[in-house]
């Protein structure tokens, strides 16, 4: 089913909303790369559910409200955005910063939400292991570095993006700066938190994953009190996008697991 | 017309071959590509030379601050002027400038400002900048508040210099208790303030505003863009409704004199080409960090640089778009007057040194543009 794009305005802070399906809620957080095209991997999580894909405050064609100056702002924005939309026994699924915002959202408040996805969340460090520093590569060195298989990087570079797509670009990455630049893609507060996610719990890396060193998926395992841990083979920071396939599988499984 | 001779301290020793194989000489060159030994006649070469500039007639010996780069070896600049000041009697001392948003608390800007105008006997002049992109990756100081944290800082410090303490300061970005500035500075109200820029829009609306009136310098550019900033400050200042004085209009460049035209580019060319090819040599990415500019002058510049395509900083584009004035002291004269005629230029601080020039070429041309150059523009 094509999705339906609308627009919200939560806290008077108009937000672009794309909707797919029907059925319990999924909300899918994007990643700091934006929400540049609608994804094979949305389709399965549309099938059978009712999935809210926003643009984030900040990025895409949403405002970009100045009093969101953090991930736990954001995160506080979305826990406005679920009540406002009255949505409820919510999937909570999150790409990388969106991860992060998921994770920040259920340390907080988790009584609208029935289980957490997480891939290759930011959020966490490991100390020694710095992720890898998105804001020094150069464009194409950072499209290339997103992925395992160089043919999706080929893909994307062959394209010619429109004014308004670069311009979409270089909104969201002033809002990835904002948010992520220091301290670079973590919260020192949010991993002494993570236990409050009382909620069942999957975690999603790319086994080459240069963005994210999967060496952080263990320490979400360990710190999320219900978390199961699924590796990809072959895939670099776009597990959902490379894999499409079996992650989307891997997701539905999980959310149908997940349902109380 | 005052003249302020400007150094940047590069580490001319630097193996530039070996640096080449680095993204830049800023952030992530290693410094085992620094020695120590060499590094201490550098910084002892360089004292000297600017120490001599009081005896030449200059008005003021400037310095700056960057961090972790071979491009200037002052990350604490006011460590140089402390030195500067003990072997100086009359000279002002310019640091040119600090960088206001990368420290977590600007009261130590204060007080450092504030012990060397009492060292000096209100000899310092105190420049305010943003630093450079590549700044905010050393520091890791996010530049999306860049501008935020520059007049949270400024506007603390002013107070800090201004106003009785003990006073509290409730920022976004500093917030202190107790701001109470023992030395108070030697000057009254303040030591003057300058601001070296790259021309942004922002910063001349801020600078040139009837509040401040900061002269405003602009820093390694070509004429037609110094020209142009200048001339927009003034514009500015006439929209704030006054008439701005010949001391708020600034140029930084690198100076070459010799006997002739073609000897100055021949002596030169290599030096002026390494300091803009090797030590200033950085990816987009590290010069302009997202927030740092407006997302739009972001677009143009990216517009722009597409335009210009990959053109290489070669000695005659540098020397024919007036980037370095290099050539006889008739000639440096000229562009110097020119540029005095279509902006009302009134502060020159020219770089002497620059890339990997040596001491005895340095030396040879600054004693040429004191003999030669300078006599004219003092008049």
């Amino acid at each position: 089913m094509p999705p339906q794009a609308s627009t919200v305005k939560i806290r008077d802070v108009n937000i672009k909303l794309h909707r797919a399906g029907k059925g319990e809620p999924v909300l899918f957080l994007h990643g700091a790369g934006g929400l540049m095209q609608w994804l094979p991997f949305f389709d399965a999580l549309a099938d059978g559910y009712e999935l809210l894909v926003p643009e984030h405050p900040g990025f895409g064609a949403s405002d970009d409200p100045g009093f969101i100056r953090s991930v736990p702002d954001m995160a506080m924005f979305y826990l406005d955005f679920a009540e406002a939309l009255d949505l409820r026994r919510v999937h909570l699924v999150g790409h990388s910063l969106g991860g992060w915002i998921a994770a920040e959202m259920l340390v907080r408040d988790r009584a609208r939400f029935q289980s957490m996805t997480l891939l290759a969340p930011a959020g966490l460090r490991v100390e020694g292991v710095p992720a890898g520093d998105t804001f020094i590569w150069a464009p194409d060195e950072a499209i290339r570095n997103l992925f395992h298989d160089q043919r999706f990087a080929e893909a994307l570079l062959a394209l010619t993006p429109s004014e308004e797509q670069m311009d979409i670009a270089l909104k969201n990455r002033f809002t990835a700066t904002k948010l992520g630049w220091q301290p670079r893609w973590f919260d020192p507060d949010l991993e002494k938190w993570l236990h409050r996610v009382k909620l069942p719990a999957l975690v999603v890396w790319g086994d080459d994953d240069k963005v994210m060193p999967p060496a952080y998926a263990s320490l979400w395992r360990e710190r999320l009190p219900d978390a199961r841990l699924v590796m990809i083979e072959g895939s670099g920071h776009l597990p959902h996008v490379e894999k499409a396939e079996p992650v989307g599988r891997a997701v539905r499984e999980f959310l149908k697991g997940a349902a109380r | 017309m005052k003249l302020i001779s400007f150094h940047l301290m590069p580490y001319r020793q630097l193996d530039l071959e070996a640096a080449a194989k680095h993204r830049s000489a800023w952030v992530v060159l290693p410094n085992s590509l620094y020695d120590p030994v060499k590094g201490a006649e550098e910084y002892a070469a360089y004292i000297d030379f600017l120490v001599d500039c009081e005896r030449l007639g200059f008005d003021g010996i400037g310095v700056n601050e960057h961090h972790q780069n071979a491009y200037g070896m002052m990350p604490a600049p006011n460590l140089i002027a402390s030195a500067l000041i003990q072997r100086t009697k009359t000279v002002k001392i310019a640091v040119l400038g600090r960088a206001l948003p990368i420290v977590n608390d600007p009261v130590f800007i204060a007080e450092e400002y504030s012990m060397l105008d009492n060292l000096s006997k209100g000899r310092v002049i105190c420049g305010f900048v943003r630093g450079i992109g590549a700044e905010y990756h050393s520091t890791g100081i996010n530049p999306y508040f860049s501008h935020e944290r520059f007049h949270e800082a400024h506007d603390l410090i002013i107070k800090a210099w201004t106003q009785p303490g003990p006073f509290s300061f409730d920022g976004q970005h500093f917030n202190r208790r107790y701001v109470n500035l023992w030395p108070r500075p030697y000057q009254t109200p303040h030591p003057p303030i300058w601001i070296p820029s790259q021309g942004s829009s922002e910063t001349v609306q801020w600078a040139a505003h009837p509040d401040r009136k900061y002269p405003f310098l602009v820093t390694f550019s070509s004429s037609d863009l110094v020209t142009r900033y200048l001339n927009a400050y003034r514009d500015q200042a006439r929209q704030y409704g006054y008439e701005p004085s010949e001391g708020q209009f600034g140029w930084a460049c690198p100076v070459y004199v010799a006997e002739t035209d073609e000897r100055a580019r021949q002596e030169a060319g290599r030096a002026i080409e390494t300091l803009f090819n090797n030590f200033l040599r950085m990816p987009v990415e590290m010069l302009i960090p997202p927030g740092y500019t407006s997302q739009s002058s972001m677009k143009n510049f990216f517009k722009m640089r597409t335009a210009v395509g990959g053109r290489v900083n070669d000695a005659d584009y540098l020397i024919g778009s007036g980037t370095a004035l290099i050539g006889s002291p008739k000639t440096v004269r000229a562009r110097i007057e020119e540029m005095r005629d279509k902006t009302g230029l009134g502060i020159l601080l020219p770089m002497f040194q620059f890339g990997i020039l040596s001491d005895e070429l340095a030396r040879r041309n600054i004693e040429l543009f004191a003999a030669e150059v300078m006599p004219h523009l003092k008049k």
